[in-house]
């Protein structure tokens, strides 16, 4: 545990020292402020007191931000060697996914969190519906989960960062609309599977207010995987 | 040795919280015992042997076997030098007794705890610098080597003395606030060398760790190698003949993945030689007289010319005899003057390429 706690704080320092970090956070609540506030089907638009816009526009700009911020994770290390140096640390595989993943998960929180001015104005506006917000805001942190193993995973299987960026987009493509449009077209059980395995209508249930046990299962079970896949690709170097 | 060590991690597990130990150490004197025993503990850890025992380990890249069978004992105290031609699975091995790699077959003991089903406890206890001294760019000097303390378990207390101590003995006090990238490759190699140093290890892993140092640098840290090798189980590999001979105290070739020499510098030397070689000059005689004198010596098996200067000789003694007298002899009975008379020593590099050539 100690030793996850000081990876993630590395990870966290590397982020911070570069610019990645402030890029991130800056041009996250610039997409996303300036499509809740001023364009499109915004807030004023709808005319209701609701951060159905918001959650609507983060869902996508994470998806395309998450792959960016984990390319390097895994990869960077293995070409530069730092790995070695690494796992010659007494740490296990395990703690640096970890770590790492964990990393990652916090700043994405701490940009969220960036956005509550959002909730609190809504708030001031009209009557909202608490409820609906908190959850929305646990179903983007739930996919920002999944999209970050997924690409901590995509990561760890190549040491070029952008083979891990295009990998994790297209992996991630397949989970945020692909399954969902081969549900809508097709019928029966090969369309109810593909409706289970659609992010789409997991984060749109839960963003709604619900919270099914359903969700929260497929969401953990997308992060396992991929940090499972994560660990076995950095455990292969073992297998003889 | 082992096993009271784990009954100290036991005990030391039971005493562990810090706040515990000091709500001992302030309100219950009756406890002084076993805070004496945890101390106890901790210098008892600090001082114990850990030998390398490398058992038969194998390791294949593919088809290729990289290690082939290869055992070896490095005792406490020794500094082991690790030689071979490039692909020789000089850095296989060291990769597999940090516990990076595993070995296919056999086993590595490291203070009698197996690096394939101990790892973590293993690796709390080694200091290793990698081949190409990987570091993480980004980072000043300082947060580099705090993050290592922290990951090997350095206490908190004491993290902030070992950095100091680190900065100190490798020379990075100007450097100690630059960011990783903005240092020259001798000053990286300092800060990849504090890093393994910096939980004071028992055993310490450096894989060519000299290069690209300046020459006072390259003395400094072969007195600081031989140095910290008193106490602890080094192994280091090089490619440079003349360090290993100057700070190792063991060396030991391999080739193709198998061990083909292993002695002292002296042993391995003498092991090669053979016959003894002299290198003799002579003034004020006839070239082809004292070429016939010399070759007639009972004792002399050979003599050469040598190129380029002039009344010099090689003289090739017979089989365990020594000519020096002899020729010390003739020359005075001649009258004769000799202005040098050296034995030819083989050097380590001849050594090392006849071992290694076929």
């Amino acid at each position: 545990m100690k030793q996850i706690g000081i990876i993630t704080k590395r990870e966290l320092q590397a982020i911070f020292d570069s610019l990645m970090a402030y890029i991130t956070i800056i041009v996250f609540l610039g997409l996303s402020g300036f499509f809740t506030w001023l364009y499109g089907g915004d807030v004023f638009f709808v005319g209701q007191a609701s951060m159905q816009s918001f959650f609507g526009i983060a869902y996508w700009t994470f998806f395309f931000f998450i792959p960016a911020l984990t390319m390097k994770l895994i990869a960077e290390e293995k070409k530069t060697g730092t790995l070695e140096i690494l796992l010659t640390k007494p740490v296990t595989d395990w703690q640096i996914i970890w770590g790492k993943f964990l990393a990652t998960l916090l700043l994405i929180i701490i940009a969220l969190a960036l956005t509550l001015p959002y909730y609190i104005t809504i708030w001031n506006i009209g009557p909202i519906d608490h409820g609906a917000v908190w959850t929305g805001y646990l179903g983007l942190i739930l996919m920002s989960s999944a999209y970050i193993s997924i690409g901590i995973f995509t990561s760890s299987i190549t040491n070029n960062q952008i083979v891990a960026f295009l990998l994790a987009l297209c992996i991630g493509i397949f989970f945020h609309i692909i399954f969902g449009i081969l549900a809508a077209s097709i019928s029966g059980v090969p369309g109810s599977i593909f409706n289970y395995l659609s992010l789409s209508t997991h984060y749109e249930s839960i963003s709604r207010g619900v919270v099914d046990s359903k969700d929260i299962i497929y969401f953990l079970s997308i992060i396992f995987l991929g940090l499972i896949g994560s660990e076995a690709v950095l455990a292969k170097r073992n297998i003889n | 040795m082992h096993q009271s060590y784990t009954f100290y991690v036991f005990v030391k597990r039971i005493l562990v919280s810090k706040t515990l130990l000091n709500y001992v150490k302030s309100h219950v004197r009756g406890f002084q015992f076993f805070f004496d025993f945890y101390k106890f503990g901790r210098e008892f850890k600090k001082t114990r042997r850990m030998d390398i025992v490398v058992d038969k380990i194998t390791k294949t890249y593919g088809l290729q076997k990289a290690v082939d069978e290869l055992s070896f004992r490095v005792k406490t105290g020794e500094v082991l030098g690790f030689l071979g031609p490039n692909g020789a699975g000089k850095t296989t091995t060291m990769k597999a007794i940090t516990c990076f790699l595993n070995p296919n077959e056999g086993n590595i003991l490291v203070g009698g705890m197996s690096v394939t089903e101990n790892p973590e406890e293993v690796k709390k206890h080694i200091g290793y610098l990698p081949e190409n001294n990987p570091l993480y760019q980004d980072m000043p000097v300082i947060d580099y080597l705090r993050f290592s303390a922290e990951l090997q378990g350095v206490p908190k207390e004491k993290v902030r003395e070992r950095i100091i101590e680190m900065v100190k003995v490798c020379g990075l006090k100007a450097e100690k606030h630059k960011k990783i990238r903005e240092l020259s490759k001798g000053f990286r190699q300092r800060v990849g060398l504090a890093q393994a140093l910096i939980h004071d290890p028992e055993v310490l892993i450096l894989d060519e760790p000299t290069t690209g140092l300046d020459p006072n640098q390259i003395v400094e840290i072969r007195e600081l190698i031989k140095k910290i090798g008193k106490e602890k189980t080094v192994i280091l590999s090089s490619h440079i003949l003349a360090e290993v001979e100057a700070t190792c105290d063991r060396i030991l070739i391999i080739s193709k993945g198998k061990i083909v020499a292993d002695g002292t510098p002296e042993e391995l030397r003498k092991q090669a030689q053979g016959n003894e070689i002299l290198k003799v000059q002579i003034r004020n005689g006839e070239r082809n007289e004292m070429y016939s004198a010399l070759k007639s010596l009972p004792t002399v098996a050979l003599v050469d010319f040598i190129d380029g200067t002039p009344n010099c000789y090689e003289v090739q003694s017979k089989k365990d005899e020594n000519s020096a007298k002899a020729i010390f002899d003739l020359c005075v009975k001649k009258g004769w003057y000799i202005s040098q008379l050296t034995p030819v020593e083989t050097k380590l590099e001849d050594v090392f390429r006849e071992v290694t050539m076929n």
